[in-house]
């Protein structure tokens, strides 16, 4: 009996692992060949079974509708659960104490690429903010690591390499980097300390819990699969309803209708696209084939991808969480850098592209 | 008496793991005095990141929601097994 648990420790991966890792490969090649008949069920569904004809409004509405929402859908199921499971080898206990002595500049980036990665709820901002302050870490590089979690949203980011493919996709995810970097270095040096609630200050962290222990690739499985449902769930019907209202952009608005309002020429368009997007918060994944459909139609690339960012960045909930920490001279002056970065990001890409 | 203390500062999961934990203690009949903390300051003494966190007699057991079940049987194994 005691030979063979030595035994089990040493192989690489145990039993009940294996099996895990079966289920996953099994459930990849069923996900891979849904996905590459989604195109042909469409067009069969819209043009075949419904006999609509081809070119007809009615038509293109649909057919784009039945193929993008399992397109969607699938690559939610897909690559939130990738994502979460390459979360699970993070931790925050662990990213605090990497960024632990850190300086500015090396810390800042740190911090972004970490915010991005570490599963975090924004409902443990104020834990999370006060165990960093604590620890000695700047509150730029705080705020970096605050910034780039919300900033660069999964679900965004799903749905852009869906709808626009990578490189645009590839944008986001580098501009709300340097949009978290950015905004941490100027509130680091602007010395905004003061403007921290007192409280927070004098607050002793304990010792506590000692780092996690290394999950197994089953827990780690399980726990990718747990949130995958969670989000998808969440998420799902904005995603149809985005897509239905995008669809019908698609089949009946006639094409560059909105160059004038929306594109390149309209500087007044970035701007409006944060402001308007501010309160629309938990609707990103509503908002982004709406945004799709509108591009289509001659909408500039620089303003969309401002007004993505601040659907998922500026959220009043959060806000209002953080609020508890942070007096609000500080709340106001964290709103108003993320805001400017946004918009200059968003005239920025309507120069390049 | 064993005193169970959930920290969490009233996000959903912070509700849900509380309301687990009411539900399996009464259900195994255990001794126990379940609290929800809602203090900053108190749950910062802890040493937790991220809420919701499971004390068990001052002790963090985990930090997190990992299902009833597990909970339940965390629980077990700390506090109720003998």
């Amino acid at each position: 009996m005691q030979t063979d648990l030595t035994k089990q420790e040493k192989t690489p991966l145990s039993s009940p692992d294996l099996c895990a890792w079966a289920i996953v490969s099994i459930a990849a090649v069923i996900w891979f060949a849904l996905y590459n008949v989604i195109q042909p069920f469409a067009d069969w569904l819209a043009y075949g079974l419904l006999a609509l004809p081809q070119g007809s409004h009615l038509g293109e509405s649909l057919a784009f509708f039945f193929y993008d929402v399992p397109k969607i859908i699938l690559l939610l199921g897909g690559m939130i659960f990738l994502i979460t499971l390459l979360r699970s080898f993070f931790s925050v206990e662990q990213t605090r104490a990497w960024l632990g002595g850190k300086r500015e500049g090396v810390g800042n980036v740190l911090a972004a690429a970490l915010g991005v990665i570490t599963p975090f709820c924004s409902c443990s901002a104020v834990p999370l903010f006060i165990g960093f302050v604590e620890l000695g870490i700047p509150l730029g590089v705080t705020f970096s690591f605050l910034t780039a979690a919300p900033v660069v949203n999964e679900v965004a980011l799903v749905m852009l390499f869906g709808l626009f493919g990578w490189k645009i996709a590839g944008l986001y995810l580098v501009s709300g980097l340097i949009i978290a970097v950015t905004a941490g270095v100027v509130i680091g040096r602007l010395k905004l300390e003061k403007y921290v609630e007192d409280f927070v200050w004098q607050i002793k962290v304990g010792k506590g819990a000692n780092l996690p222990e290394q999950p197994t690739w089953t827990q780690r499985f399980q726990v990718a699969w747990q949130s995958t449902k969670e989000i998808v769930g969440k998420v799902w019907l904005y995603v149809i309803v985005g897509i239905a209202i995008g669809a019908g952009i698609h089949g009946y608005v006639p094409e560059s209708a909105l160059a004038g309002i929306l594109g390149k020429g309209a500087w007044w368009s970035v701007p409006a696209a944060v402001i308007l997007g501010v309160p629309l918060y938990s609707n990103a994944a509503g908002v982004i084939p709406v945004v799709h459909a509108l591009m289509e139609k001659g909408a500039a690339l620089g303003t969309v991808l401002a007004f993505m960012m601040s659907v998922v960045a500026l959220s009043l909930p959060e806000m209002v969480i953080l609020r508890r920490v942070l007096k609000p001279q500080l709340i106001a002056i964290f709103i108003g850098t993320v805001a400017t970065a946004i918009i200059i990001t968003g005239y920025l890409f309507n120069l390049v592209i | 008496m064993t005193t169970i203390k959930v920290l969490g500062m009233g996000c959903p999961t912070c509700k849900r793991l509380l309301d687990d934990v009411n539900q399996i203690v009464a259900k195994n009949n255990w001794q126990a005095n379940v609290e929800y903390v809602t203090d900053i300051a108190e749950i910062m003494s802890y040493g937790v990141m991220s809420t919701p966190a499971l004390v068990v007699d001052e002790k963090v057991l985990m930090v997190g929601h990992p299902g009833a079940a597990k909970v339940e049987q965390a629980l077990f194994k700390t506090a109720f097994s003998a």
